[in-house]
Protein backbone atom coordinates (compact mmCIF):
# COMPACT_ATOMS: atom_id res chain seq x y z
CA UNK A 1 0.00 0.00 0.00
CA UNK A 2 3.05 2.30 -0.03
CA UNK A 3 3.35 2.42 -3.81
CA UNK A 4 0.80 5.02 -4.94
CA UNK A 5 -2.25 4.22 -7.01
CA UNK A 6 -1.98 5.96 -10.25
CA UNK A 7 -5.24 6.80 -12.61
CA UNK A 8 -5.13 8.16 -15.72
CA UNK A 9 -8.25 9.22 -16.74
CA UNK A 10 -9.50 9.92 -20.17
CA UNK A 11 -13.40 9.36 -20.20
CA UNK A 12 -15.16 12.57 -19.22
CA UNK A 13 -18.72 11.01 -18.22
CA UNK A 14 -20.21 11.29 -15.00
CA UNK A 15 -20.58 7.33 -14.32
CA UNK A 16 -16.23 6.66 -15.05
CA UNK A 17 -15.80 10.10 -13.58
CA UNK A 18 -17.41 8.57 -10.46
CA UNK A 19 -15.96 5.32 -10.10
CA UNK A 20 -12.57 7.13 -10.41
CA UNK A 21 -13.55 9.33 -7.84
CA UNK A 22 -14.40 6.25 -5.91
CA UNK A 23 -11.61 4.15 -6.54
CA UNK A 24 -9.16 7.50 -5.60
CA UNK A 25 -11.04 8.04 -1.87
CA UNK A 26 -10.93 4.18 -1.41
CA UNK A 27 -7.08 4.37 -1.89
CA UNK A 28 -6.45 7.86 0.08
CA UNK A 29 -8.49 6.11 2.94
CA UNK A 30 -6.29 3.57 3.54
CA UNK A 31 -2.95 6.02 3.39
CA UNK A 32 -2.32 5.51 -0.20
CA UNK A 33 -0.40 8.03 -2.52
CA UNK A 34 -2.84 8.54 -5.67
CA UNK A 35 -1.73 9.82 -9.05
CA UNK A 36 -4.15 11.18 -11.03
CA UNK A 37 -3.20 12.03 -14.89
CA UNK A 38 -6.38 14.17 -16.75
CA UNK A 39 -6.26 13.50 -20.20
CA UNK A 40 -8.97 14.53 -23.08
CA UNK A 41 -12.70 14.23 -22.10
CA UNK A 42 -11.76 13.94 -18.20
CA UNK A 43 -9.70 17.25 -18.45
CA UNK A 44 -12.00 18.90 -20.22
CA UNK A 45 -14.81 18.07 -17.14
CA UNK A 46 -12.92 19.52 -14.69
CA UNK A 47 -12.94 22.71 -16.34
CA UNK A 48 -14.16 25.58 -13.84
CA UNK A 49 -17.46 26.25 -15.54
CA UNK A 50 -18.01 23.25 -16.20
CA UNK A 51 -17.20 20.70 -13.76
CA UNK A 52 -20.91 20.84 -12.21
CA UNK A 53 -22.66 19.63 -15.52
CA UNK A 54 -24.30 17.17 -16.78
CA UNK A 55 -21.47 15.08 -18.48
CA UNK A 56 -23.73 12.29 -19.52
CA UNK A 57 -23.40 8.73 -18.86
CA UNK A 58 -21.32 5.77 -21.23
CA UNK A 59 -24.29 4.30 -24.11
CA UNK A 60 -24.35 0.94 -22.75
CA UNK A 61 -25.74 2.74 -19.47
CA UNK A 62 -29.27 3.55 -21.54
CA UNK A 63 -32.28 4.12 -19.95
CA UNK A 64 -32.63 1.97 -17.23
CA UNK A 65 -28.73 3.11 -15.85
CA UNK A 66 -29.82 6.73 -16.38
CA UNK A 67 -32.66 6.35 -14.19
CA UNK A 68 -30.28 4.10 -11.74
CA UNK A 69 -27.93 6.68 -11.47
CA UNK A 70 -30.50 9.57 -10.61
CA UNK A 71 -32.24 7.69 -7.94
CA UNK A 72 -28.57 7.31 -6.39
CA UNK A 73 -28.10 11.12 -6.60
CA UNK A 74 -31.95 11.87 -5.26
CA UNK A 75 -30.80 9.21 -2.00
CA UNK A 76 -27.89 11.91 -1.48
CA UNK A 77 -24.61 10.50 -3.58
CA UNK A 78 -22.27 12.71 -3.62
CA UNK A 79 -21.37 13.70 -6.97
CA UNK A 80 -17.62 12.57 -8.70
CA UNK A 81 -16.71 16.43 -7.70
CA UNK A 82 -17.02 16.31 -3.87
CA UNK A 83 -16.19 12.97 -3.79
CA UNK A 84 -12.29 13.91 -5.06
CA UNK A 85 -12.54 17.06 -2.72
CA UNK A 86 -13.42 14.89 0.37
CA UNK A 87 -10.57 12.16 -0.63
CA UNK A 88 -8.33 15.03 -1.41
CA UNK A 89 -8.82 16.29 2.55
CA UNK A 90 -7.55 13.10 3.47
CA UNK A 91 -4.24 13.94 1.71
CA UNK A 92 -2.07 12.00 -0.37
CA UNK A 93 -4.11 12.58 -3.55
CA UNK A 94 -2.43 14.59 -6.43
CA UNK A 95 -4.64 15.89 -9.91
CA UNK A 96 -2.22 16.89 -12.92
CA UNK A 97 -4.21 17.73 -15.85
CA UNK A 98 -1.80 16.47 -19.08
CA UNK A 99 0.16 19.46 -20.80
CA UNK A 100 -1.00 17.71 -23.90
CA UNK A 101 -4.63 17.65 -23.44
CA UNK A 102 -4.26 21.49 -22.18
CA UNK A 103 -3.52 22.16 -25.60
CA UNK A 104 -5.69 20.25 -27.45
CA UNK A 105 -8.37 21.58 -25.49
CA UNK A 106 -6.85 25.32 -25.64
CA UNK A 107 -7.13 26.04 -21.88
CA UNK A 108 -5.35 27.85 -19.41
CA UNK A 109 -4.47 26.70 -15.91
CA UNK A 110 -6.95 29.22 -14.38
CA UNK A 111 -9.49 27.55 -16.39
CA UNK A 112 -9.87 24.42 -14.35
CA UNK A 113 -11.27 23.90 -10.85
CA UNK A 114 -9.13 24.17 -7.79
CA UNK A 115 -9.12 20.65 -7.51
CA UNK A 116 -6.56 20.00 -10.26
CA UNK A 117 -3.15 20.84 -8.51
CA UNK A 118 -1.33 22.05 -11.63
CA UNK A 119 -0.47 20.71 -15.05
CA UNK A 120 2.51 18.13 -15.81
CA UNK A 121 3.72 16.36 -18.87
CA UNK A 122 3.76 11.86 -19.58
CA UNK A 123 7.08 11.71 -18.43
CA UNK A 124 6.70 13.62 -14.95
CA UNK A 125 3.89 11.49 -14.06
CA UNK A 126 5.89 8.57 -14.52
CA UNK A 127 8.08 9.68 -12.69
CA UNK A 128 6.04 9.85 -9.88
CA UNK A 129 3.79 7.12 -10.53
CA UNK A 130 7.13 4.62 -9.38
CA UNK A 131 6.27 1.29 -9.10
CA UNK A 132 2.61 1.63 -8.83
CA UNK A 133 0.03 0.08 -10.49
CA UNK A 134 -1.25 2.25 -13.43
CA UNK A 135 -5.03 1.77 -14.21
CA UNK A 136 -6.79 3.76 -17.69
CA UNK A 137 -10.55 4.52 -16.62
CA UNK B 1 -15.36 -5.02 31.51
CA UNK B 2 -13.71 -1.91 31.26
CA UNK B 3 -15.61 1.10 30.30
CA UNK B 4 -15.16 2.64 26.56
CA UNK B 5 -14.98 6.64 26.16
CA UNK B 6 -15.92 7.19 22.65
CA UNK B 7 -13.66 10.55 21.79
CA UNK B 8 -15.34 10.86 18.25
CA UNK B 9 -18.23 9.90 16.30
CA UNK B 10 -19.27 9.42 12.32
CA UNK B 11 -22.84 9.55 11.77
CA UNK B 12 -22.29 7.53 7.91
CA UNK B 13 -25.98 6.56 7.98
CA UNK B 14 -27.18 7.10 4.77
CA UNK B 15 -23.68 7.40 2.87
CA UNK B 16 -22.96 5.27 -0.11
CA UNK B 17 -19.19 3.67 -0.30
CA UNK B 18 -17.17 4.93 -0.54
CA UNK B 19 -18.15 7.53 2.43
CA UNK B 20 -18.27 5.86 5.31
CA UNK B 21 -14.31 4.95 5.03
CA UNK B 22 -13.66 8.50 4.00
CA UNK B 23 -15.31 9.82 6.68
CA UNK B 24 -13.90 7.21 9.55
CA UNK B 25 -10.18 8.29 7.85
CA UNK B 26 -10.85 11.93 8.52
CA UNK B 27 -12.40 11.61 11.79
CA UNK B 28 -9.62 9.21 13.24
CA UNK B 29 -6.82 11.81 12.94
CA UNK B 30 -8.93 14.38 15.09
CA UNK B 31 -8.78 11.99 18.20
CA UNK B 32 -5.25 11.17 20.33
CA UNK B 33 -3.77 7.41 19.91
CA UNK B 34 -5.39 5.30 22.20
CA UNK B 35 -8.73 7.22 21.83
CA UNK B 36 -11.85 5.54 20.63
CA UNK B 37 -14.03 6.41 17.50
CA UNK B 38 -17.83 5.34 16.72
CA UNK B 39 -18.94 4.80 13.43
CA UNK B 40 -22.63 4.35 12.57
CA UNK B 41 -23.28 3.22 9.26
CA UNK B 42 -26.28 1.89 6.96
CA UNK B 43 -24.91 1.04 3.59
CA UNK B 44 -24.36 -3.14 3.63
CA UNK B 45 -21.25 -2.91 2.20
CA UNK B 46 -19.59 -1.15 5.15
CA UNK B 47 -19.38 -4.18 7.64
CA UNK B 48 -16.29 -5.64 5.24
CA UNK B 49 -14.91 -2.44 4.36
CA UNK B 50 -14.40 -1.29 7.96
CA UNK B 51 -12.82 -4.36 8.32
CA UNK B 52 -10.66 -4.35 5.47
CA UNK B 53 -9.55 -0.68 6.52
CA UNK B 54 -9.01 -1.55 10.57
CA UNK B 55 -6.55 -4.32 9.48
CA UNK B 56 -4.83 -2.39 6.55
CA UNK B 57 -3.98 0.82 8.94
CA UNK B 58 -3.56 -0.85 11.99
CA UNK B 59 -6.68 1.01 13.77
CA UNK B 60 -8.52 -1.98 15.68
CA UNK B 61 -12.04 -3.01 15.32
CA UNK B 62 -12.88 -2.99 18.96
CA UNK B 63 -16.38 -3.32 18.96
CA UNK B 64 -19.19 -3.99 15.95
CA UNK B 65 -22.66 -4.64 16.34
CA UNK B 66 -26.13 -4.17 14.20
CA UNK B 67 -29.52 -3.00 15.08
CA UNK B 68 -32.29 -2.91 12.65
CA UNK B 69 -30.61 -1.91 9.61
CA UNK B 70 -27.63 0.31 11.09
CA UNK B 71 -23.99 -0.92 11.80
CA UNK B 72 -21.94 0.32 14.60
CA UNK B 73 -18.42 0.26 14.88
CA UNK B 74 -15.95 1.24 17.55
CA UNK B 75 -12.50 1.67 16.65
CA UNK B 76 -8.95 2.34 18.33
CA UNK B 77 -6.72 4.77 17.00
CA UNK B 78 -3.04 3.48 17.00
Amino acid sequence: MDEPLNLVLFSGTDDKLQAAAVLTAGAAALGRPVNLFLQYWALDAFRADRIAADHGLVPEAGEAGRAAVDALRTAGQASWAETFRQAKELGGVDIEACSLSMDLLHLEPSDLDPLVDGVEGVTAFYLNAGEGQLVFI
Amino acid sequence: MAVIEISQRVDARGLSCPMPIVKTAQAIKTIPSGAYLEVLATDPGSTKDLAAWSRTTGNELVEQSADGGVFRFVLRRK
